[in-house]
């Protein structure tokens, strides 16, 4: 136990009125009510417990785990707050438990901010913040301090949250985008772009069914699997916002090598395929959740792959690529049809095509 | 992908590639004297960087990449015309996607959204006209963009939004004809065009008899192709074949799509809605005669030109640029003198750099096989 210790002396509030008022933001009663029912209750853990303005950690606890601290910050904006395999609350845990172990680090405590608009509905409130605390008891992170405030009407899109974390991260550990050399693997732990295509459909505006799901998930479980297994890994990054395509040519850049992919080796669901087939996507681009790109040696390649596929998060692992010799920072394709193009970084976000 | 890899075979791509190696050994052609085989269609440039066909065809034919994308053509005064309609306060704009961020002379629609106006993004011209029965307190307006192939869904739409009378729905009418293009293009006294991939889902409406002039005046091969990769290569492989023959016939690749006369329904609802404007100005090109087609006076009262009062100011393409010259194949993207500098596809000075089908956005994204010396951004 590294959190100073403290007993708790006042009574817990409650709401009891249907709606998130500005009257929850004004910094009295009301707030302390709504931050007592609806935030407390549910990620109650002993660091949060004191209800100081800050949370507190013994150092010399967190030094036995390693001897850099992690520290990472995100903010949360989905629209609709609900989707097939997720929610803003399960999103904001896993990106921010997320950025951190895959810097190598064991992700610790998560701050949480959240920006309400009025009008929000408490049971929906409610649900978001179960949702936080059932992916943060998953990845086994504290949520350890948090801040609310409530907006008027129009101020912000329902809701917003902020999630800033702390992780250790182990001696041994040395991860850089710089690292990759011609030669190393290209893995991915599974299926591409289930989530930009999920929140796509999910927004409704281009009246596609389709049932994917999100792929949402902590994966931190997965790279300890990963990284036990493949130590001399050279660097691991999320493939969120930009998908996969963008973080490759950040580390072709970042190395100043040339990275190739074979599209025939890149793990894409059908119902994803035929989703950008459709709207003039490409799947590459889209949004990951619960996907982590890890540039192997070659030597290790094998134990990566065999690691994260014997981890639940991992099923759909495969070896998508190579850094090579070549143009550096250029990563290019050898496409289905036997054609080569190159991949470059998006200039804004994609756009359907018009026909 | 049932129905769709099919025509993604690697195999069959390789069966296809010999026997355009073999075609063309036979042809008196040369790397230093090329074969120059234009794809009108912005969905066939398209289709060929995304597969990398480019690259699987022998060094003697070159690809030339031609008008066929509408949101590339798009002259920046009528952007600015969008603009003005799209910020009025009374104003839903609907769009495509991939119009949003053309620029205009002083901003984009993307833009215009950032500054407050209500532009939303469809995928038919029915989401629109939906919008407009959910919200009657504003007028909702269309983008009415594209060839043949996007025409007759917005004139379908107004023929609904007549049959039901709905009176805040109008259409900013932008739709061209590609026809009197491709004709400029083969006017231009330095074409250096011998053969055309014609377009598809344009054909599927119109059918194949407009283009016979190209092979009975102009003496020309045009193969209408399929989007699929196999379908590219296939009607370049028809191309070829009639060039070597000697033959200048309008032959049909697409044939499980594209029936000889076109579409009865959509010609019909395209000729009830629309007439040619005498000329229309294509972004790169300059005006062309009769190749843009406006609302017809009895749906004037769907037509937003008429009903909202635009600028209508015509905006010169910057000097600089030399889309015109790729267009009609006398010079590759990279050639031109701001390709990569102050060209790109973030501050496109050119039409070919604005949309992802465009020709000059296509190199600049998935770069050239053949030329090995595509400025990365931020290089020189």
């Amino acid at each position: 136990m590294n959190v100073i210790p403290f007993v708790r002396t006042r009574p817990r509030g409650r709401v009891n009125v249907p709606t998130v008022t500005l009257s929850h933001g004004g910094g009295g009663k009301a707030m302390k009510d709504l931050i007592d029912d609806v935030f407390v209750g549910a990620f109650d853990n002993p660091a949060l417990a004191p209800l100081e303005d800050q949370a507190r950690f013994d150092l010399a606890a967190l030094t036995a785990r390693g001897d850099r601290l992690a520290f990472t910050t995100d903010s949360f904006v989905v629209d609709p707050l609900f989707f097939p395999g997720g929610d803003i609350g399960k999103l904001a845990v896993c990106g921010t438990v997320n950025d951190l172990a895959v810097g190598g680090a064991v992700p610790l405590y998560l701050s949480c901010a959240v920006i309400i608009e009025e009008g929000m509905p408490l049971t929906t409130l409610r649900q978001i913040v179960q949702s936080m605390a059932a992916a943060a008891a998953e990845a086994g992170v504290a949520i350890a301090t948090g801040d609310t405030k409530v907006v008027e009407k129009g101020a912000c899109d329902k809701l917003f949250i902020t999630t800033t974390g702390v992780g250790v991260i182990a001696p041994e550990r040395d991860l850089g985008a710089h690292k990759a050399r011609p030669g190393d693997a290209v893995l991915v732990n599974g299926l591409l772009g289930d989530h930009g295509a999920a929140i796509l459909g999910a927004r409704g505006d281009l009246a596609l069914e389709a049932a994917i799901e999100s792929d949402c998930a902590p994966l931190n479980g997965l790279i300890e699997t990963l990284l036990a297994a493949a130590p001399g890994t050279r660097f691991l990054r999320d493939a969120t916002r930009g998908g996969v395509a963008t973080v490759l040519n950040e580390i072709a850049d970042a190395s100043q090598v040339a990275i190739e992919i074979d599209e025939a080796a890149t793990p894409i669901r059908q119902e994803v395929k035929a989703f950008c087939e459709i709207l003039g996507l490409d799947p590459l681009y889209l949004a990951n959740e619960g996907k982590v790109v890890a540039i192997t040696p070659p030597e290790e390649a094998e134990a990566a792959l065999a690691a994260m596929k014997a981890h639940p998060l991992g099923g759909g692992a495969a070896m998508v690529g190579a850094v090579a010799e070549g143009q550096a920072g250029r990563v290019t394709m050898q496409t289905v049809f036997g054609g080569k193009r190159i991949v470059d970084m998006l200039v804004g976000e994609q756009l359907p095509r018009i026909c | 992908m049932k129905y769709v890899d099919e025509f993604r075979d690697r195999e069959k791509a390789k069966v296809l590639v010999a026997e355009i190696e073999t075609l063309v050994s036979e042809m008196d052609v040369s790397e230093d004297r090329p074969l120059h085989i234009m794809e009108i269609c912005g969905g066939h440039t398209h289709s060929i960087f995304r597969y990398g066909i480019e690259g699987m065809l022998p060094k003697e034919i070159e690809l030339v990449h031609g008008p066929g994308c509408p949101v590339c053509v798009l002259p920046m005064g009528r952007v600015d015309d969008c603009i003005s309609i799209a910020e009025r306060p009374d104003v839903i704009f609907t769009t495509f996607g991939d119009a949003m961020r053309v620029p205009g002379s002083k901003k984009s629609l993307m833009q215009a959204k950032g500054d407050g106006a209500d532009v939303r993004m469809v995928y038919s011209p029915m989401d629109a006209l939906q919008l407009a029965r959910q919200h009657p307190d504003k007028e909702v307006v269309f983008f009415g963009l594209g060839f043949e192939t996007t025409m007759p869904s917005t004139a379908l739409t107004i023929l609904q939004a007549e049959r039901e009378g709905i009176a805040n729905f109008s259409v900013f009418c932008n739709h061209i004809t590609i026809v009197p293009t491709i004709k400029a293009i083969l006017d231009s006294p330095d074409l250096r065009i011998d053969g055309f991939l014609g377009p598809g889902h344009v054909s599927m409406v119109i059918g194949m008899e407009p283009y016979e002039f190209i092979a009975r005046a102009y003496k020309k091969p045009m193969v209408i192709s399929g989007f699929e990769p196999l379908d590219v290569l296939q009607s370049l492989w028809m191309v070829l074949k009639q060039i070597k023959q000697g033959r200048a016939e309008i032959e049909n690749q697409y044939a499980r799509i594209v029936p000889e006369a076109g579409n009865a329904s959509a010609l019909s609802a395209v000729a009830r809605v629309y007439e040619l404007r005498e000329h229309f100005e294509w972004r790169g090109l300059g005006s062309i005669d009769q190749s843009g087609v406006r609302l017809r006076d009895a749906y004037a009262r769907f037509d937003a030109e008429r009903k909202f009062a635009v600028p209508g100011v015509k905006i010169a393409d910057p000097a600089s640029c030399q889309c015109g010259e790729v267009l009609k194949g006398l010079i590759k993207p990279w050639q031109c003198k701001v390709f990569g500098t102050e060209c790109t596809p973030e501050v496109p000075l050119g039409a070919l750099m604005v949309s992802p089908e465009g020709a000059c956005a296509a190199y600049y994204q998935y770069g050239g096989v053949k030329q090995h010396s595509v400025p990365k951004r931020g290089a020189a």
